[in-house]
């Protein structure tokens, strides 16, 4: 009988051992970096969309909240995220490393603008010619409205990018942008469309000191990147989650407090004028 | 009128406001200038400490040329809390003296120039001492809008800037404002709650003395009211005038008093003399014409008229000789001890009167022993008030007598029920021919007066509805009656 018992215990071994490590797999923590390509400073919404998450995906959820790109797009290159939301230019610059796994719908459509902005005084400026040497705000230098958009119109209309301002900045973020024209500290800023629409809904005061000079041409949305060595499995439940936000009530709720209709799958194309833009600099 | 003949109802108040409100502003004057010290130190001392606190977060901003971390650092303190923020601005400059950052950037744009700012601007950017190892510089010119605080944004031996902290003294004169402004409402608040309270007080203060007062200036009128004492109860200088007045009040009375029994018994004694001076005047001739018609009626022989004539001459003349008698009251006569026996023969003597109209006789107290007076006269003073009495008492009315003998007094006193004498009666009670009755000559009460007078006691009468009252007090010291002063000369 002692080797009938063996088996036995060898067979319960095992068994406990596939439990554990199926229970571990289970409880693997997704961690999503949140970057300032919306207005990421909302923190009890951000809580609450991750509770969200982590009820859909039956599974723990961690924000990641780093305010530079660079930092955001380290993170997935060395693997520390499995999701990002990230803009658009960091997206066309990572392509190799990374996997489009849904765009927010922006007003229905998953596009935003650059949108120049100066402060309410000013009631000249029509353009970001009319801004020659002066203080410019950029967001970010990873950020294709708050910074590779306008260096690209400048670049288009002749003049030197490098030196065409007296003197420019980061904010590290469009609201702060936002924030530094209406403090008069710069006197102009090119941001995020979306972020200036959603700041204009929740802090109509600050956007007030604001004026739209100049709005570009249409870009993709900043999309929301899986990691590429993310299983295929979690690429697809994020995905689905994210899809089917709309289709039950409390996702309808967090979409409308983001300022958002949706997500779709999207498609790489979406990001081609980027692409174009990067070209015109020699990055790619 | 002059200020300070006003009434100390109004003096009080107004000098316990006045007290007060230089109190307060004493207080306040001190206060005030204190807190502006306060604020003037608090306001380096604030710079200073924002400096050193804000100089080296500052650093690495300027070094990775980190425009919109430096702002976000000077514009904290205004975000916090513009409002009790002392400081007018933050400006951070670099080592040419631009505008690196401001807290304001609209007035303080980035990269102008510090000297263009202003003129106070300008004074500071020429004065600015911009060495690695310079210290913190402040300028505070007394005519200037500002003082600046200048601190080096430096680490290890480099400097990269200057963070000026600004001051506007509005600001400053501001935030003093607050201050000021509470200390006179709290002046004032003083000045609500103890002016009430001060008037309260000199009016309660100021009553009694009024009442007092008042009380004094109409005694000269012969007013003498008194005063309540419980308006002031208390036993302090007010309650002590109080006291103090009362007792002239009542110093007065009695004055007026006595002044009132001495008019009586000098009247008295003028009319004794009078009446005694006519007596022996009367009585010197009265006897010559006596003695003339005993003469004739004894050897003359007079016809029938004559003897008539004679005869009803004798008849009047005898009842002049008795009136005048009875005027001529001689209080000196021998007399025997007063016993109760003679107590009991005026009770027997009067009492067929009393039955006479059905007047009850009451009879209180004996005699236990003689007592050293004139029973004669006793027993005549007893039966003239006791006839008068009945004689008032009338139909179905009361009188009744108390006798009471104590070591030094014999006390007689004589009540009836009957109609009570008018005030004016009891003035003139006991001069001679003052009947008040259709009866007697008015002689009776005179002829006691007269006696009880010699006999060194008094006699008084008091009336009241429903009981008439005579008191007699004789003393019953021989001496003492010995001595007393006789009303009537001899």
């Amino acid at each position: 009988m002692p080797k009938f018992l063996k088996v036995i215990l060898i067979a319960l071994w095992l068994g406990v051992w596939c439990m554990g490590a199926q229970g571990a797999r289970e409880s693997r923590t997704i961690r999503v970096a949140m970057t300032p390509a919306f207005l990421h400073d909302q923190h009890a919404l951000l809580a609450e969309w991750r509770d969200y998450l982590k009820f859909r995906l039956n599974r723990p959820v961690e924000f990641v909240q780093r305010d530079r790109y660079r930092d955001t797009m380290d993170l997935l290159q060395q693997q520390k995220v499995e999701f990002a939301w990230i803009c658009d230019y960091p997206y066309v610059a990572l392509k190799k490393d990374i996997r489009l796994l849904a765009v927010a719908l922006n007003e229905g459509k998953p596009t935003y603008r650059s949108y120049l902005i100066v402060p309410t005084r000013d009631t000249s400026t029509r353009s970001i010619d009319d801004l020659k040497g002066s203080v410019f705000a950029y967001a970010d230098p990873y950020s294709n409205t708050g910074y590779l958009s306008p260096r690209f119109e400048i670049k288009r209309s002749g003049a030197d990018p490098a030196t065409f301002f007296k003197r420019t900045f980061f904010t590290w973020s469009h609201r702060k942008a936002i924030d530094a024209v209406a403090a008069g500290l710069a006197q102009g800023a090119s941001i995020d469309s979306f972020v200036w629409d959603a700041l204009n809904k929740v802090r109509p005061d600050i956007t007030a000191k604001t004026r739209i000079a100049w709005k570009s041409e249409e870009y993709g949305f900043p999309p929301l990147v899986a990691q590429s060595h993310v299983p295929d499995a979690d690429f697809l439940l994020m995905q689905n989650v994210l899809l089917n936000m709309k289709n039950d009530e409390h996702g309808r709720l967090l979409l409308a407090r983001l300022n958002l209709t949706g997500f779709i799958a999207g498609s790489p194309k979406l990001y081609d004028s980027v692409a174009d833009m990067m070209r015109l600099f020699g990055e790619r | 009128m002059r200020l300070f003949d006003l009434s100390l109802r109004f003096k009080l108040p107004l000098w316990g406001g006045g007290l007060i409100l230089a109190t307060a502003l004493a207080v306040s004057t001190s206060f005030v200038v204190q807190a502006w010290d306060n604020l003037n130190h608090d306001l380096l001392q604030n710079a200073q400490d924002i400096g050193r606190t804000m100089a080296p977060s500052l650093f690495p901003a300027i070094l990775h040329d980190n425009v919109w971390g430096a702002f976000e650092i000077v514009s904290m303190p205004f975000s916090a809390n513009p409002e009790t923020a002392l400081y007018e601005s933050l400006i951070v400059i670099d080592n040419d003296k631009k505008v690196y950052v401001s807290s304001r950037p609209q007035e303080h744009p980035v990269l102008s120039e510090l000297a263009r700012l202003g003129p106070e601007y300008q004074r500071l950017s020429e004065d600015l001492p911009l060495r690695p190892d310079a210290g913190i510089f402040t300028v505070s010119v007394p005519g200037a809008q500002r003082i600046f605080v200048a601190v080096p944004i430096a680490n290890d031996g480099v400097r990269l800037g200057t963070l000026i902290v600004s001051y506007n003294k509005s600001l400053l004169w501001q935030r003093f404002q607050i201050v000021l402004v509470r200390s006179i409402w709290i002046t004032l608040l003083a000045l609500a709650v103890l002016l009430p309270i001060t008037a309260y007080w000199g009016r309660r203060m100021m009553l009694p003395m009024r009442l007092v007062t008042e009380r004094i200036s109409r005694i000269g009128s012969g007013d003498l009211e008194a005063l309540n004492p419980a308006l002031y109860p208390y036993r302090d200088e007010v309650g002590q005038l109080f006291l103090a007045y009362e007792t002239v009040l009542s110093k007065l009375r009695e004055k007026a008093e006595f002044e009132k029994e001495m008019l009586k018994s000098e009247r008295m004694a003028a009319v004794g003399r009078l009446t005694a001076g006519i007596a022996h005047e009367i009585n010197n001739p009265l006897g010559g014409m006596l003695n003339a018609i005993s003469t004739l009626k004894r050897h003359g022989d007079p016809d029938p008229v004559t003897q008539k004539t004679v005869s009803l001459l004798e008849r009047g003349l005898s009842q002049i000789r008795e009136t005048v008698a009875a005027l001529l009251v001689e209080a000196k006569v021998k007399s025997r001890p007063l016993g109760a026996a003679d107590l009991e023969d005026v009770r027997v003597l009067v009492t067929p009167a009393a039955n006479k109209q059905g007047t009850r006789l009451s009879w209180v107290g004996a005699l236990p022993n003689a007592l050293p007076l004139p029973s004669t006269l006793v027993r005549q003073v007893l039966i003239n008030l006791l006839l008068n009495a009945i004689a008032a008492a009338g139909q179905g009315g009361q009188v009744a007598v108390r006798v009471l003998a104590s070591e030094a007094r014999f006390v007689l006193v004589v009540e009836n029920t009957g109609q009570p004498l008018l005030p004016e009666q009891l003035t003139r009670l006991f001069e001679p021919f003052t009947s008040f009755s259709e009866h007697g000559n008015g002689l009776g009460l005179w002829i006691c007066y007269q006696i009880v007078t010699q006999l060194g006691g008094t006699i008084s009468a008091e009336s009241n509805d429903p009981l008439t009252r005579f008191t007699v007090i004789l003393p019953l010291d021989p001496l003492h009656a010995a001595n007393a002063t006789p009303n009537l000369p001899d």
